[in-house]
């Protein structure tokens, strides 16, 4: 999110040439600019291209068919779907009706799930990064297995938990009942309650690995000479970590954090791989809510309606989060 | 275990430091392993036996699974199809990504912020928020035109362009910045022109960064599900959505899942960890400084 401009070119003016401030500024970017010609949109047409059709085209044709009633019936034939104006909007946010009300509820789940799966994940990845901040033996290995459920497809992961989970087979039950003792019977993890609390394990398992090798290369750039000087002064470990590593890493905080809301809030692999194309009423996360409403339902006008309405939701989200942070950040610097 | 430490760390470390190491770090190991250890033990059991209640040691081991599951789904014939269409749609978003991050990262031009914003500002957005249109518009383009995209190959390797292009020029724009512009000047005063420059020498000192973003951007087509389940038909259908044929009406066969699992994750697990100081090194080059 914070990829940084590169370092401007410095000004090739010759020094005392006489010209105004103005002009000496002016001219060697004016010069650059007709010396490189058309040559960075030429670089840069084919990805224009593929951004329109990938990304630009489709997004206004979503916006456009969220204003529509366009059902099964019409699929084949979209524009003589009738127009709908707001009614799929209206729908959607009438939240004691039917389809607002499973929206509102669905929104409920993704959010707490988002949360809790960010949080936990912050938490494991930060800890981890931590500790494996000094060398001893056995770091690198560690570090490699850290890093496996990154690297391991989605899909065979989820399955892998699925079967974890399984009533009968499954090894929580087997740890759980047979081994522990902690329940009295085998419970059921993939429906009702339980369905939510297996899906944010299983999130924070796939997650946190992010947040661990991003802080790990933002443990990197705090010089050492901070720890040392502490260390004169008589500062134990546990003070350095809150005194000189949380203040560091705050800049790479804000980073993980907001984007692992945004992966976490738009997951749908978690849900589909769990449980299929009809998840538990617990664990009906906003993604896949949309999904049945357009490919199940074959609604798209009001799943399109919904996809908008999400977009909103995270730019506002993202756009309070940039402001706070950014405005935290000049504060400190101050 | 400062004993073993290969130098010495300037902070002194006491008891509650060494102990809270040792146990954080083993809990986290075995909350991270368990899943491979369910995958790789689970693969070579019997049948009945991962039917059974859960066993850490399997009865008896046996490679059957490995055997089965090519016969069981046509899970060879998944296989072409992801490496088809994860192959082609990383070559695809790496080349484009090369010219516009070459582009972003040497010149300033009318527009650049633009394009920037645009192509980062997709990475947040849902992926259904892009599947919904494109299905409809390919829907149309089949319409008007006879050209099948829903269920092809090709469908797919444009729809995953979504995910992989914006990622792909964001993280080599940022290796690219990362290459000293002198380099690039000096081609260009030996005659190189810009494409000589960017082909003779910044590609060639980029290729750590761009074998990384190739990894990655193969790695999450590789793993995708969303727009493989709803853009492919039983002739393309990839490894995400096939796997889930191992579930009859009346069975689930756990250890040919399994068994298949571990075959679609050793490639990307091993390119992964072999090439870990890469792709560490070109991830947070791109994503955190």
């Amino acid at each position: 999110m914070t990829a940084t401009a590169p370092p401007r070119r410095a000004p090739e003016a010759g020094p005392g040439s006489g010209k105004s401030a103005a002009g000496r500024r002016l001219r060697p970017r004016v010069i650059e600019r007709i010396r490189q010609g058309g040559l960075p949109y030429l670089l840069l047409l084919p990805a224009v291209l593929a951004e329109l059709l990938i990304h630009i085209v489709p997004m206004f044709f979503g916006i456009l068919i969220s204003f529509k009633n366009l059902t099964l019936f019409y699929i084949h034939h979209w524009n003589t779907a009738p127009w709908a104006g707001f009614d799929n909007y209206k729908a959607a946010v009438k939240i004691h009706q039917p389809i607002g009300e499973a929206l509102l509820h669905s929104f409920w789940v993704t959010l707490s799930y988002t949360l809790l799966s960010v949080a936990f994940s912050w938490l494991l990845g930060c800890a981890a990064a931590i500790l494996l901040q000094d060398k001893f033996r056995g770091r690198g290995l560690i570090r490699t297995l850290f890093l496996v459920p990154y690297a391991l497809p989605a899909y065979a992961a989820l399955i892998t938990w699925t079967f974890m989970f399984q009533q009968d087979t499954g090894l929580v039950n087997h740890v759980l009942h047979d081994q522990l003792h902690v329940t009295s019977s085998k419970s059921f993890w993939l429906i009702g309650d339980n369905s939510f609390w297996a899906m944010v394990i299983v999130s924070v398992w796939k997650s946190w690995p992010f947040a661990f090798l991003a802080l790990m290369a933002g443990l990197q750039n705090i010089p050492r000479e901070l720890y040392e000087a502490a260390a004169m002064d008589g500062a134990g470990v546990w003070q350095q970590i809150r005194k000189i590593t949380m203040p560091s890493l705050r800049p790479v905080n804000q980073v993980i954090v907001l984007v692992l809301f945004l992966w976490t809030f738009n997951d749908f692999n978690t849900p589909f791989v769990m449980f299929g194309q009809n998840p538990p009423h617990q664990a009906d996360l906003i993604s896949i809510h949309i999904y049945q409403s357009s490919f199940i339902n074959w609604n798209f006008g009001s799943g399109s309606a919904m996809s908008v309405l999400l977009l909103l939701f995270l730019l506002v989200v993202t756009a309070i989060y940039l402001l706070v942070t950014s405005r935290g950040r000049s504060e400190n610097d101050v | 275990m400062s004993r073993f430490t290969d130098q010495p760390s300037p902070m002194a470390q006491p008891k509650s430091f060494l102990w809270t190491r040792r146990v954080v770090l083993t809990l986290l190991l075995v909350f991270v392993l368990v899943p491979v250890y369910v995958m790789l033990s689970s693969s070579l059991k019997t049948l009945q036996d991962v039917q059974g209640s859960f066993k850490w040691i399997p009865h008896s081991l046996t490679f059957k699974p490995y055997v089965d599951i090519w016969k069981t789904i046509p899970l060879a014939h998944y296989f072409v199809n992801s490496v088809i269409v994860c192959v082609s749609a990383t070559v695809f978003s790496v080349v484009l990504a090369i010219f516009a991050a070459y582009a972003v990262s040497r010149y300033r031009f009318m527009g650049r912020k633009v394009f920037t914003v645009t192509v980062l500002s997709t990475q947040m957005f849902p992926g259904i928020l892009f599947l919904l249109p494109l299905y409809l518009i390919f829907v149309n383009i089949g319409n008007s035109t006879g050209v099948t995209l829903n269920g092809s190959r090709l469908g797919l390797i444009i729809t995953y362009l979504t995910f992989s292009l914006p990622f792909s020029i964001w993280m080599l724009a940022g290796y690219f910045d990362s290459i000293p512009r002198d380099l690039d000047e000096a081609a260009k005063v030996d005659g190189c022109g810009p494409l000589g420059a960017l082909f003779r020498v910044v590609v060639p000192a980029a290729v750590p960064g761009i074998v990384a973003v190739s990894v990655y951007a193969f790695m999450t087509a590789w793993g995708e599900v969303l727009f493989a389940s709803v853009m492919t038909n039983e002739s393309t259908r990839t490894l995400a959505v096939g796997l889930r044929e191992y579930a009859t009406q009346n069975d689930v066969y756990w250890n040919q899942v399994m068994a298949a699992s571990i075959v679609v994750s050793l490639p990307v697990v091993a390119g992964f960890l072999l090439l870990q100081r890469y792709l560490v090194a070109g991830l947070t080059a791109g994503a955190v400084k």
